[in-house]
């Protein structure tokens, strides 16, 4: 049984698919750690900042992105918490894991194209490459 | 003394290896914003030698990185066509003045006046202008030029995806300037466009007379620079403080800027700012502190000095081609979506942001524009007010909603039917904000008129701070007050 699960979410509908199937096995799992990642990427601050008033209407629209996570979570009654972080995602969510002794991490295949993917490069291709631990991706 | 030394010491290793990152990809750019102002490279990179170095130790952002900048660069322009490089150097020293005193009187709280719309189109019109500026250097000049250009953009695109531990731009100015060289390739190079002079900045007085003339000149100038270095270096210090998860204190890094900029033009350099894309290589190299901005500015000067002569080398359609790199890192591409998104208003203070800055080649004149237009456009939205009329047996109560201000008093007047004799009349006030005289006035004049037609008038439903404003003002309270002229 794992012990301290990383859901890594971004606010994309792949990342709410992920989301049901941890739910799925933290509910088979009682006493599993269920830690909600949400990495800041650095690539998309300059954007952010631009795109947004002052520091509070950026944190009030990162915080949107990650309730419909929550809700998943809390309508179930599973203990959860949620940590965010800056990076770039790939090598930030595979750091973290190693960082804290996370067993297995499951994230959403963004879906992209063969040329957006040589372009930005695969997050979950990134993370299966470099994590030590078990990786679940959820299409 | 404890933050001192978390600002400087916390981060040694990741603050060098960050630092010598962002002076290699700081020298095409260095030379490129000179090139485009109109310079001697030299006096760019001695800027940018100066301002990191100065801005390491008393900007009020750890970790942002402040050098020559093209957005200072093309405001320089027409004083350096006009006027030659004395006068540059003395406008920079007028520009650090100007911000210091910016600084001094925390001017930087209002940047929370500029709207986004006009961020977005002060950062999309440099992008554009760094384009333009470029086009001259590789548009038909010869087929050897366009094959350069292409060339340096596939480097530092693609690259990257390889090989990541030294700046692309940079290798493909080494690699592609030794190509010319060595296949002896006719192409334009730096060297034509001035004289690289390979030594130390040395402390100078900018030799211009000393005269209200020679004020009046530069006045102009040094004021559009200390806005647009001041506006480049807090949204700037912005991102640097977002993806630290750290504050800034900004109205230190306004002085920071102008102590800055008031020594570079001592020794010979150009007017420069924080620059949002050094700033973000800088922190995602992994630099955090202070001693990351010093170890580019220290490493910058080294390699001026060992590559002094080869700067002179460098075939301009590559320089070209890393600045049209730059151009589109600097554009701000989701402002497509942003235009078919955002509010009408908003996407039109946008585009005239970029229209007005590409018609002057002056972004600070667009910040203005887009300022002006958009407290305009603010004033319009919320000066329509609403009067709902609702008859009670001979009682006619009027329901006054929204703001009632200078802007608002005309369409408030034109509302009421003044027909009406010997009723009685309510205005409610319980949904509306009086804010100034002519908002007092505009309250009078509805009540004295209904007066003359042998109406009696009540007031209610003010809030205390309309209250306010109405007794300190409004004669209405004598029952036979005229109108006076408000």
């Amino acid at each position: 049984m794992y012990s301290h699960l990383l859901l890594a979410a971004d606010g994309s509908k792949n990342a709410l698919r992920a989301a049901h199937e941890a739910l799925k096995i933290a509910s088979a799992m009682p006493g599993c750690k269920i830690e909600i990642l949400f990495v800041i990427d650095n690539s998309k601050v300059k954007e952010e900042v631009l795109h947004s008033q002052n520091q509070e209407e950026r944190e009030y629209k990162r915080h949107q992105k990650l309730l419909p996570i929550e809700e998943v979570f809390a309508d179930q009654g599973i203990p959860h918490h949620f940590t965010t972080i800056h990076g770039d995602p790939g090598p930030a969510i595979v750091d973290y894991a190693k960082k804290n002794e996370i067993d297995l991490i499951i994230l959403g295949s963004r879906g992209l194209n063969a040329l957006q993917e040589f372009v930005l490069g695969s997050v979950s291709h990134k993370v299966v490459k470099r994590a030590s631990c078990p990786v679940m991706i959820v299409k | 003394m404890s933050q001192l030394k978390t600002e400087w010491f916390s981060n040694v290793k990741g603050d060098i290896l960050a630092g010598i990152v962002v002076a290699l990809a700081l020298i095409p750019e260095a030379i490129a914003f000179s090139i485009i102002a109109g310079v001697d490279p030299m006096v760019g990179l001695y800027a940018s030698f100066c301002i990191a170095v100065i801005t390491a130790f008393i900007g009020g952002r750890p970790g942002m990185i402040s050098a020559a900048t093209g957005a200072m660069a093309l405001l320089m322009v027409p004083l350096v066509r006009d006027h030659g490089l004395q006068y540059l150097l003395a406008a920079t020293l007028l520009t650090g003045v100007i911000q210091f005193l910016f600084g001094v009187l925390k001017i930087a709280k209002l940047m929370k006046f500029i709207p986004r719309a006009v961020m977005i189109g002060f950062v999309n019109a440099l992008a554009i202008l760094i384009f333009l500026a470029q086009v001259p250097h590789f548009v038909g000049i010869s087929t050897i030029t366009y094959v350069l250009v292409a060339v340096t953009l596939l480097i530092v695109y693609g690259l990257p995806r390889f090989f990541k531990a030294i700046p692309a731009p940079l290798i493909a100015i080494v690699v592609l300037t030794a190509v010319v060289i060595f296949g002896s390739i006719q192409v334009g190079t730096v060297g034509d466009l001035g004289i690289i002079t390979q030594s130390l900045p040395s402390f100078l007085i900018p030799n211009v007379p000393l005269n209200l003339e020679t004020l009046m000149i530069i006045l102009p100038f040094s004021v559009s620079l200390a806005i647009v270095g001041l506006v480049e270096s807090l949204l700037t210090a912005s991102i640097v403080d977002d993806m630290t998860g750290t504050g800034s204190n900004k109205h230190k890094e306004a002085r920071g800027q102008g102590i800055a900029n008031f020594v570079t033009g001592f020794f010979g350099g150009m007017a420069g700012c924080a620059m949002i894309g050094q700033s973000v290589i800088n922190v995602k190299s992994g630099g955090r502190g202070r001693l990351s901005t010093l170890v580019a500015g220290v490493f910058l000067m080294f390699l001026i000095l060992v590559l002094g002569g080869i700067v002179v080398q460098i075939p301009m359609p590559v320089l070209a081609g890393i600045m049209i790199m730059v151009s589109i890192g600097t554009f701000d591409w989701s402002s497509f979506s942003y235009l078919r998104k955002a509010p009408r208003s908003d996407a039109l203070v946008m585009l005239v942001t970029v229209a007005i800055v590409i018609m002057t080649d002056n972004l600070a004149l667009g910040v203005l524009a887009g300022v002006l237009l958009s407290a305009i456009l603010f004033a319009a939205k919320i000066s329509r007010i609403q009067v709902v009329k609702q008859e009670s047996g001979d009682t006619i109560i009027y329901g006054i909603q929204g703001q009632l201000f200078f802007a608002s008093v005309e369409e408030f007047v034109d509302h009421f039917d003044f027909s009406l004799v010997n009723a009685k009349v309510v205005l409610d006030f319980s949904e509306a904000h009086i804010w100034d005289d002519s908002g007092v006035g505009a309250v009078d004049k509805v009540i004295i008129k209904y007066r003359a037609g042998g109406n009696e008038v009540v007031v209610r439903g003010l809030n205390p701070s309309s209250e306010k404003i109405i007794n300190k003002l409004a004669v209405y309270h004598d029952a036979n007050a005229q109108l006076k002229s408000h």
